[in-house]
C-alpha cells in the first residue's frame, strides 16, 4: 500500500483546481486519480464556448478548457485509466489499473471529486417501448464531441435546465434537427436568455406544462407522446434526450461507510468541506447536483485548502457538531452540519435550493431566533445562497434553514 | 434471383433459450442442424426478459412435462455448467407468507414440492423468515424455504449453447424469417426472407410466433397468449437488502411478484403478468411500474432508499393451455416444442433431451459425442472473477459494469459476434449500469463501428 499526503479521487475541474493548489501551497506527495484516459472530466465533451472566465481569464471551449485544466497539473502525479473500486476507513482507497492490477493507496487526507451524471430514462420511469436513440445530454455531447457519430436525426429534448441548451447547441453543431424542447413545468427551468437561445436563435419549439408519456418505436425510436393543457399530441422524432436531473456519482460511496445526504444524494459534509469520516473531503458536483465547472474548480481550490489546513493540524475536530436542518419545500442544504466553533464559512459554502417554485420568505434561525431572511421568489435548479457566516454565533446549539410560503 | 437451396437434417425455428439448448442437442447429435432467428440476434424475443433463475421444480404442476424438463434441464444445467463457464449462484428461494390466508396454503405448496421429488423444501416460522431475511417487512407470518433454487446468467446460458451446437458443425442463420413451408413427404422446403432453407424435420420454437409457424404443419391446436412481464432492476447497493429470492404466495394466476437478486448484483422486482394481442412490442408502463414498486417495498421496506436504474419488459408466450406443448408430428416430420410460458430458461435443456428423445424415436438415431467441444463463455457475474482486475486488461469502457473494451471487442467477433446492440449489451454488460450508457453509449458506439445493425454510423460532421 502506498501512503501519500493527499489522494484526489477525480481528475475534473475540481479536482485538478485542488491538485494544483495543494502544490502551491508546498504539499509535495500528492496523487490525482482519474478513470479516464485524458484528463478534465465533464467539459471534456462540452463543445461550445462556456468554460474558463473565471479560472483562465478567457472564453474557452470545454476541450480548451480541459487542455488548460490538464496543463496546470503536469509534473503532478497523475494516474490516469485508474479505477476506483472501494474506499475504507483510514483513507484508504482501493483502485484498478489495467498494467499494475489491483491495490490500495492510502491519504492522510483524500478528495472526492467524482462530480455528477444525469439521470437516465430508466430511473425517470418513462413509459414505452425501448429502441435505440434515446440517451442523455452528456451522451450525446460525447457522440457529437467525441465519437463524432450521429446518433440520430431529429431529436426531442426533454427538461429545460441549462444543459438542455447545451444539447440544442451540441444538436446543431451535429447536424442534428430538434424537433421540440420540452419541460412539464411551467415555465423553463434555466435562466433567461437560455429560452429565447432556443426559441429566436436556434428556432426551436419550446413547450412548457408538456409531460412526456411514451416513448414509441420498435427498433428505433419513431415519436414521443406529450400531453399538454389535457390533449394528447405525438411529436415524431428518432431521437429523445434526457437532459439534467444531474445526481452526484456515489456508486463507489454508496456502499462505503461515509453518510449520505438525500437531499443532494452526495457526501454529507461541514464548513471545512468533511464528510462524515473527516478524512476525506469533499468538493464539486459531488457535493450536489449541479454548478458550472467555474464554481466546481473554485470548491476544489478551498476544499485545497481546508485540505492543508487539516494536514497543518489547524482544523477544529469533527465535534461537536450541529445539525442544519431545512424544512419542505427546501430541497437540500449544505454544508449538512457546522462543527464547533464555526469560524469563517467560505462564500462557497451555506447554499440551498428549493423542490418547486415558490414565493416566500428565505429563513435561517440558529436556536430557534431569526439571523436573517430575505423576501423572495425561489425556483428550483437555481442556487439559494445564505449569507450568514458572520451572523452565527460560536456556541450555537441547530440551525435551522426554512423557506415560508407567501 | 435463385439462390441455391441448402439441405440440413433438421431446422430450428427461433433462436431464443429453447432453440439454442435444441439446437446444441441436435449438433451434439450428429445431426446436422441449422438455427433460424428471425431477429439481429439470437434471443430477441421472450429470453432477452426473464427473471433469471434456475429453478427446481418445487411448484411446478406435478406429473407435468413441464415438470419432467424442469428437472431434467435443472440437473443438466448443474452438470455442464463449469464446462462452459457459466456462473451459478446459489441462493435459495423463500416464499413469504404475510396474511393468514397465504400461511394456511403453505403446507400444500411443500407436500407439492415433496411430490415432485425436491425434499429438502420445508415450511418455516415467522422467527426464521425474519432471522433469515431481517430486511423483510415485519408482519411476515411464515414461509417456505427452497434451498437449491439458483441465480443464473440468463443470456450467456444460450449463448453458450449456441455456440457449443456451432463447434458441433451447426449453423445459425440470423435476421431470417420463415414466410411458408412445404413439406413433400420426405423434406422440408422453407422459404425465408434470407433464401430457401431444405430441411427433413422442422422443430418449432418460434416462441411468440409458435402458434403461426405450427400453421405450416397443421391446424394450431393452441394459440400463443402473449403475456407481458415487467420488472425493475435496483442498482447493486440494494442487493445488500436480501439473501433469496423472496416469493410471495402464488395465486391461481400468477406466480406473482419476487424480489430477487441478479447474477450480476443487483436487485430484481417483477414480473407483472398483463394479457396483451401484440407480439411485438413489450413497452414499460410506468403506472405498472411504480405499482411494482410498491408491491416490492411492501415486502422489502428498505428498497424506499434505493435506485432503480433499469426497467425492462418481456412477453411470455403463454398458451390456453398450462403445459408444454410439445410433440412429435411422425407423419409431418415436425417437433412442436411451444407455449414454454415461463421456466423455459431452466426447462430449455430438458426439453431439448426430451425432443431429441421425439427425434430418435420418430426420426432416425443420434450419435452420441465420447468428447463433446466445450465452448467456455466469458464470466459476467459479479460473484466470479472478471476481465477488468487481472493483469493486462486493457481499458474499461463502461465504468458501472466495468466492461473492458477487450471484451467489447470479443464479444463483435468470433464465431456468433453480436447482431445488434442489445446483443453487446447482453454478451458484455456495457451499457447495463446505472448510468444506462451516460459514460460509455458513445464509445461503444464508436468501438462498434458499423458493425451492429441499429448503431448509428453516420458521421455528426457530415451534412445530413
Amino acid at each position: 500500500m502506498s501512503r501519500h499526503d493527499v489522494v484526489i479521487l477525480g481528475g475534473g475541474p475540481a479536482g485538478l483546481s485542488a491538485a494544483r493548489r495543494l502544490a502551491d501551497l508546498g504539499i509535495r506527495n500528492v496523487v490525482v486519480v482519474e478513470r479516464e484516459a485524458e484528463l478534465g472530466g465533464m467539459p471534456r465533451h462540452c463543445g461550445h464556448l462556456a468554460f474558463g472566465l473565471r479560472e483562465f481569464h478567457r472564453l474557452l471551449s470545454g476541450p480548451a478548457y480541459a487542455r488548460r485544466l490538464a496543463e496546470t497539473v503536469r509534473g503532478l502525479d497523475i494516474r490516469t485509466r485508474t479505477t476506483v473500486a472501494a474506499i475504507a476507513p483510514g483513507g484508504e482507497v482501493r483502485v484498478m489499473h489495467p498494467d499494475n492490477g489491483v491495490g490500495t493507496i492510502a491519504g492522510r487526507a483524500v478528495l472526492l471529486a467524482f462530480g455528477v451524471r444525469e439521470t437516465p430514462r430508466s430511473t425517470r420511469l418513462v413509459s414505452g417501448d425501448r429502441p435505440w436513440g434515446v440517451t442523455t445530454a452528456g451522451a450525446l455531447q460525447q457522440f457529437v464531441y467525441l465519437s463524432r457519430i450521429r446518433p440520430f436525426r431529429r431529436a426531442v429534448v426533454v427538461g429545460s435546465e441549462l444543459v438542455a441548451f447545451s444539447a440544442l447547441l451540441t444538436l446543431r453543431h451535429g447536424g442534428i434537427a430538434a424537433a421540440a424542447m420540452i419541460e412539464a413545468g411551467p415555465r423553463i427551468t434555466a435562466r433567461r436568455p437560455g429560452d429565447w437561445i432556443a426559441r429566436l436563435l436556434l428556432g426551436v419549439p419550446v413547450l412548457t406544462q408538456a409531460k412526456l408519456l411514451a416513448i414509441h418505436g420498435k427498433d428505433k425510436v419513431e415519436a414521443v407522446e406529450i400531453e399538454r393543457s389535457g390533449a394528447r399530441q405525438t411529436i415524431a422524432c428518432d431521437g429523445v434526450v434526457f437532459t439534467g436531473e444531474f445526481r452526484p456519482e456515489t456508486a463507489v460511496l454508496a456502499q462505503s461507510h461515509l453518510a449520505l445526504d438525500p437531499g443532494t444524494r452526495g457526501p454529507a459534509i461541514d464548513q471545512y468541506w468533511r464528510s462524515s469520516d473527516p478524512q476525506f473531503f469533499v468538493a464539486g458536483n459531488m457535493l450536489r447536483p449541479v454548478e458550472t465547472a467555474g464554481v466546481a474548480w473554485a470548491e476544489g481550490c478551498a476544499a485545497a485548502d481546508a485540505i492543508a489546513a487539516g494536514l497543518a493540524g489547524q482544523l477544529p475536530p469533527p465535534e461537536p457538531a450541529v445539525p442544519v436542518s431545512i424544512g419542505a419545500p427546501l430541497k437540500y442544504v449544505y454544508p449538512q452540519r457546522l462543527t464547533l466553533p464555526i469560524g469563517d464559512i467560505s462564500p462557497l459554502l451555506m447554499k440551498a435550493r428549493i423542490l418547486s417554485a415558490a414565493r416566500g420568505r428565505l429563513r435561517v434561525s440558529a436556536d430557534g431566533r431569526q439571523l436573517w431572511s430575505r423576501w423572495m421568489t425561489a425556483l428550483p435548479e437555481r442556487r439559494l445562497s445564505l449569507p450568514i457566516a458572520r451572523l452565527l454565533p460560536d456556541d450555537v446549539n441547530s440551525v435551522a434553514v426554512e423557506f415560508i410560503k407567501d | 434471383m435463385i439462390a441455391s437451396t441448402e439441405r440440413f437434417d433438421l431446422a430450428v425455428i427461433g433462436g431464443g433459450v429453447v432453440g439454442c439448448a435444441l439446437f446444441r442437442r441436435f449438433a451434439l447429435g450428429g445431426v446436422k442442424c441449422l438455427l433460424i432467428e428471425r431477429g439481429a440476434d439470437i434471443l430477441s424475443g421472450v429470453s432477452k426478459a426473464n427473471s433469471a433463475m434456475l429453478h427446481t421444480g418445487f411448484d411446478a404442476p406435478s406429473g407435468s412435462l413441464e415438470q419432467a424438463c424442469i428437472q431434467a434441464g435443472y440437473a443438466e444445467y448443474l452438470a455442464i455448467h463449469d464446462k462452459l463457464n457459466l456462473p451459478l449462484l446459489e441462493t435459495g428461494g423463500l416464499l413469504a407468507a404475510w396474511t393468514e390466508h397465504e400461511l394456511g396454503k403453505l403446507p400444500a405448496i411443500v407436500a407439492q414440492a415433496h411430490r415432485n421429488g425436491v425434499a429438502d423444501v420445508r415450511q418455516v416460522d415467522a422467527a426464521e423468515v425474519r432471522r433469515r431475511e431481517p430486511q423483510l417487512a415485519g408482519n411476515v407470518l411464515g414461509g417456505v424455504l427452497v434451498p437449491r433454487e439458483h441465480v443464473i446468467d440468463p443470456w450467456s446460458a444460450p449463448l453458450a449453447y449456441a455456440l457449443q451446437g456451432l463447434a458441433h458443425g451447426g449453423e445459425i442463420r440470423r435476421n431470417t424469417e420463415v414466410t411458408s413451408g412445404d413439406f413433400d413427404g420426405e423434406r422440408w422446403h422453407l422459404e425465408t426472407t434470407t433464401g430457401p432453407i431444405d430441411a427433413r424435420v422442422v422443430v418449432n420454437a418460434a416462441g411468440l410466433q409458435g402458434d403461426l409457424v405450427e400453421a405450416m404443419a397443421r391446424q394450431s391446436p393452441f394459440t400463443i397468449k402473449p403475456r407481458k412481464g415487467q420488472f425493475v432492476v435496483f442498482d447493486k447497493p440494494a442487493s445488500r437488502l436480501i439473501g433469496a429470492c423472496i416469493m410471495p404466495v402464488p395465486s391461481e394466476r400468477t406466480k406473482g411478484v419476487m424480489v430477487a437478486p441478479t447474477i450480476f448484483g443487483n436487485l430484481l422486482v417483477g414480473p407483472t403478468a398483463e394479457e396483451q394481442d401484440d407480439r411485438d412490442h413489450a413497452a414499460v408502463d410506468r403506472g405498472e411500474i411504480e405499482a411494482l414498486i410498491a408491491r416490492g417495498r411492501r415486502m422489502l421496506p428498505a428498497l424506499a432508499g434505493e435506485t432503480a436504474i433499469a426497467l425492462y419488459a418481456g412477453l411470455r408466450p403463454a398458451t390456453q393451455f398450462k403445459d408444454y406443448q410439445i410433440e412429435a408430428l411422425a407423419d409431418r416430420h415436425w417437433i412442436t416444442a411451444s407455449g414454454i410460458r415461463s421456466t423455459g430458461l431452466t426447462g430449455s435443456l430438458g426439453i431439448a433431451q426430451h425432443a431429441a428423445a421425439l427425434y430418435a424415436k420418430n426420426f432416425g438415431a443420434l450419435t452420441t459425442t465420447s468428447e463433446p467441444i466445450w465452448t467456455p463463455v466469458p464470466n459476467l457475474a459479479e460473484h466470479r472473477p472478471r476481465r477488468h482486475g487481472q493483469p493486462g486488461y486493457g481499458e474499461i469502457v463502461c465504468h458501472c459494469e466495468l466492461a473492458t473494451r477487450a471484451e467489447i471487442e470479443a464479444a463483435l467477433s468470433g464465431p456468433l459476434p453480436a447482431g445488434d446492440l442489445g446483443g453487446l449489451k447482453r454478451r458484455t454488460r456495457a451499457m447495463m449500469g446505472r448510468c444506462q450508457g451516460f459514460y460509455c453509449s458513445a464509445r461503444v458506439a464508436a468501438i462498434a463501428g458499423g458493425r451492429l445493425a441499429d448503431l448509428p454510423t453516420g458521421s455528426a460532421h457530415e451534412p445530413a
